[in-house]
């Protein structure tokens, strides 16, 4: 490893060094952040939620925006699978289902970026034992 | 440089480690790799999380799942279940003992909520055996921000409106300190951290280095800066096997980077520590007896002055800190002196970590926001007495801390309100004492180590102390009088008042204030000859119902020194002259008919 010569440099490597980290630093302040979570069951992983995973993963880094992408289990809704959960700080979290990555894409533009409803959205019809 | 979907971290605490939490590690790791997932998934082995009672500890993220008392069978249920499928393995879940919920996010456990984290920041949080994952937390930016737009002095000024005092027990503010080894002119100057560590039951300042060494090492260079030092040791005891290694893998980490070396980021700043290790003395704590043990002399204090600001390591102007205020001293110069006194008292800013030991539910390591009071540490974030007891007393400070009782709960902890009621912080040792135990022998317990410990150079201390183990010794034995706890009582101020050194100076503190505090019951062992808490062996005494007694002659059978006679099936009796008080029958009893007078 190359020496650190100055107080810039040591800027640019923390820089480089963050995103490494970001996920450590974000599971600290879950609240704050937009949450994604992926529903990643056979199903889901068959369909191709794998792939928007990664997808979400690297476009959120990538467009600047603060989220924390979990994967989770089955969500139930098999018929629209890959399923993915949006929480936006403050507000309900939505459910998206039959997300490509080209769907992806587009809830991080519309919804996330502006808060823009696209279509897709599976109506939440039942409780959690949480609320 | 990869990116992982999910991080495993386990706590790599001496105390983890030695329940098998680096198998858990291999055996996570192998079950990731079955999968196919090494590459997705990160395993980091970090410092302590504090969590002790209930290690090893596994957290997972990004979910904050905090799964405790991990095995390392466990392993692949973890990978399997919370991994692959997604679904939280409830077993291994923190239970709430009062509200007896499953808590899976350690962020709603009553542990983790009053705590604020700044020495403790990165334990728990970054692998301690990588430089990269210091710096990206902000790493080694406040020795940069120092070396490039700050003046020694500008410095200094900032460590004194921070109002950051002593963490290692004397609470002296560390901003002056640094002053006045600035202001000495030398050739050669040094910065020593104490890391002897040497509380009973304290063990903050190993879980610091052990979890995040960067941070002194970083501070310690700070100090440098500010006092015109270029060599740095760090004195640490070589009890501490795993800090020592960390510090190693740290300080080359640091030199390859060039944080630590000549010219360091291109400042003009020079500086390089090095490692002492200690034999494991108490005495050693004490600042004039460090160096001298450093310098390859006796481990004895000298008077002061001349403090070690004007004549320390050999002979040279020297600053002494403790670890805990080193891992401090970044964050102040990041966040600035006004944020850190907004935290904590008026006169004691800032937190205080706290190692909680002895009769109470969560055993750990704490850091709170200095103001907390006792009862918030005991019952709050302690979890309250084990097994549903009374709390009796609190013992702050180590050996030479006093006891504190109920009436002191409500006392927000800081430096001088603890001193105020007659204990102190020391270096934040706090052992909690449930109704079972006798403060008498509490007290000589203490005085045991003391006697042990002292160094033997001046006579209060040397001669002093062992006569108050004696006396104290005597009335656990019901051969106590009244006049003796007079005696106990003179003598000690003697020793406080004429001791050279905070070690005797402080050493009656626990007789004093369990004289104090629980007059009662040493009254009751030299008048009545009776320990109420049923811990002094000499004046206890077994005796057999005859009611209950069925004559199932079981413990005649079990006593090892046969002395308990009877026929069978009719009433035994002990024989009070042969009896051990081993305390076997009582064990062995099914019918509950023994009981101790």
């Amino acid at each position: 490893m190359a020496k650190v010569k100055s107080l810039a440099d040591l800027k640019r490597i923390k820089e480089e060094l963050q995103s490494k980290m970001d996920l450590r630093e974000k599971s600290n302040n879950p609240e704050g952040l937009v949450q994604i979570k992926v529903a990643m069951a056979t199903c889901g992983i068959a369909s191709g939620a794998k792939e928007v995973m990664d997808f979400l993963i690297d476009v959120t880094a990538k467009r600047g925006i603060q989220a924390v992408v979990t994967q989770t289990g089955c969500m139930g809704y098999c018929y629209a699978e890959p399923t993915i959960e949006v929480k936006l700080p403050g507000k309900e979290p939505i459910v998206f289902g039959d997300v490509d990555t080209k769907k992806a894409d587009e809830i991080v533009e519309k919804y996330i970026k502006n808060g823009e409803l696209v279509d897709g959205i599976i109506p939440v019809n039942y409780k959690t034992i949480d609320n | 440089m990869e990116k992982y979907k999910m991080h495993i971290l386990i706590c790599g605490g001496t105390g983890c480690r030695a329940s098998a939490s680096e198998t858990i590690q291999n055996n996570l790791q192998e079950a990731l790799k079955a999968k196919g997932l090494e590459d997705e998934v990160q395993v980091v082995m970090t410092g302590c999380f504090g969590f002790c009672e209930k290690g090893p500890i596994v957290k997972i993220l990004p979910d904050n799942t905090f799964y405790v008392e991990v095995k390392p069978e466990d392993a692949e249920e973890i990978i399997d279940e919370h991994i692959v499928k997604g679904r939280k393995v409830m077993r291994l879940l923190y239970v709430d003992p009062e509200k007896k919920e499953v808590v899976s996010d350690s962020k709603h456990m009553e542990f983790y909520k009053k705590q604020i984290r700044i020495a403790l920041r990165n334990c728990g949080f970054i692998n301690p055996e990588n430089i990269d994952e210091y710096i990206s937390r902000d790493g080694y930016a406040a020795l940069g921000k120092c070396l490039t737009d700050m003046t020694p002095q500008l410095v200094i000024d900032e460590i004194k409106a921070s109002g950051l005092r002593g963490r290692g027990g004397g609470g002296f503010p560390t901003g002056l300190k640094w002053e006045f080894a600035s202001k000495n002119k030398a050739d050669q100057k040094y910065v020593v951290c104490n890391a002897d560590e040497g509380d009973p039951g304290a063990f903050m300042d190993r879980s610091i280095l052990e979890g995040d060494p960067h941070s002194v090492l970083e501070a310690m260079a700070i100090c440098a800066y500010t006092m015109g030092a270029t060599k740095g040791v760090i004195y640490i005891r070589a009890e501490y096997p795993l800090a020592i290694q960390r510090l190693k893998v740290a300080i080359k980490q640091a030199r390859e980077y060039g944080l630590l070396g000549n010219d360091i980021l291109g400042a003009g700043f020079s500086f390089d520590v090095e490692m002492r290790y200690g034999a494991g003395a108490f005495v050693c704590g004490e600042e004039t007896a460090l160096i001298h043990s450093m310098e390859g002399l006796r481990g004895e204090p000298t008077v002061k002055p001349p403090f070690p600001a004007e004549s320390g390591y050999n002979g040279k102007p020297t600053n002494v800190n403790n670890v805990e205020t080193f891992a401090n001293v970044p964050v102040i110069i990041n966040k600035g002196a006004a944020w850190f006194k907004k935290i904590g008292t008026e006169k004691s800013a800032g937190t205080k970590v706290f190692a909680l030991a002895g009769k109470i539910n969560n055993v750990g390591l704490i850091e709170v926001p200095m103001g907390t009071t006792l009862r918030e540490v005991i019952y709050e974030i302690g979890g309250g007495i084990k097994d549903g007891k009374k709390f009796k007393a609190v013992q702050t400070g180590g050996p030479s801390g006093g006891c504190l009782t109920e009436k002191h709960l409500d006392t927000p902890i800081d430096f001088d309100n603890l001193i105020a009621v007659g204990s102190m912080m020391g270096s934040g040792g706090m052992i909690v004492m449930d109704e079972d135990d006798c403060m008498v022998s509490m007290a000589k317990f203490y005085l045991d180590f003391t006697v042990e410990e002292s160094c033997g150079k001046c006579t209060p201390c040397r001669v002093g102390n062992k006569r108050l183990y004696e006396l104290l010794n005597k009335i656990t034995e019901g051969k106590g009088t009244k006049e003796d706890l007079d005696l106990l009582r003179n003598l000690s101020t003697v020793i406080k008042d004429t001791s050279l050194c905070g070690l005797g100076q402080t050493s009656p503190n626990p007789v004093l204030s369990t004289i104090e505090n629980f007059y009662d019951e040493y009254i009751a062992h030299v008048e009545d000859h009776k320990c109420p808490a049923g811990q002094c062996k000499a004046l206890m005494q077994y005796v057999i119902d005859p009611e209950l007694c069925v004559g199932c002659t079981l413990c005649a059978r079990n006593c090892p020194v046969d002395c308990i006679i009877g026929e069978r099936k009719e009433a035994h009796v002990i024989d009070a002259a042969k009896c051990i008080k081993c305390g076997t029958c009582m064990d062995k009893c099914k019918f509950n008919a023994i009981s101790i007078k």
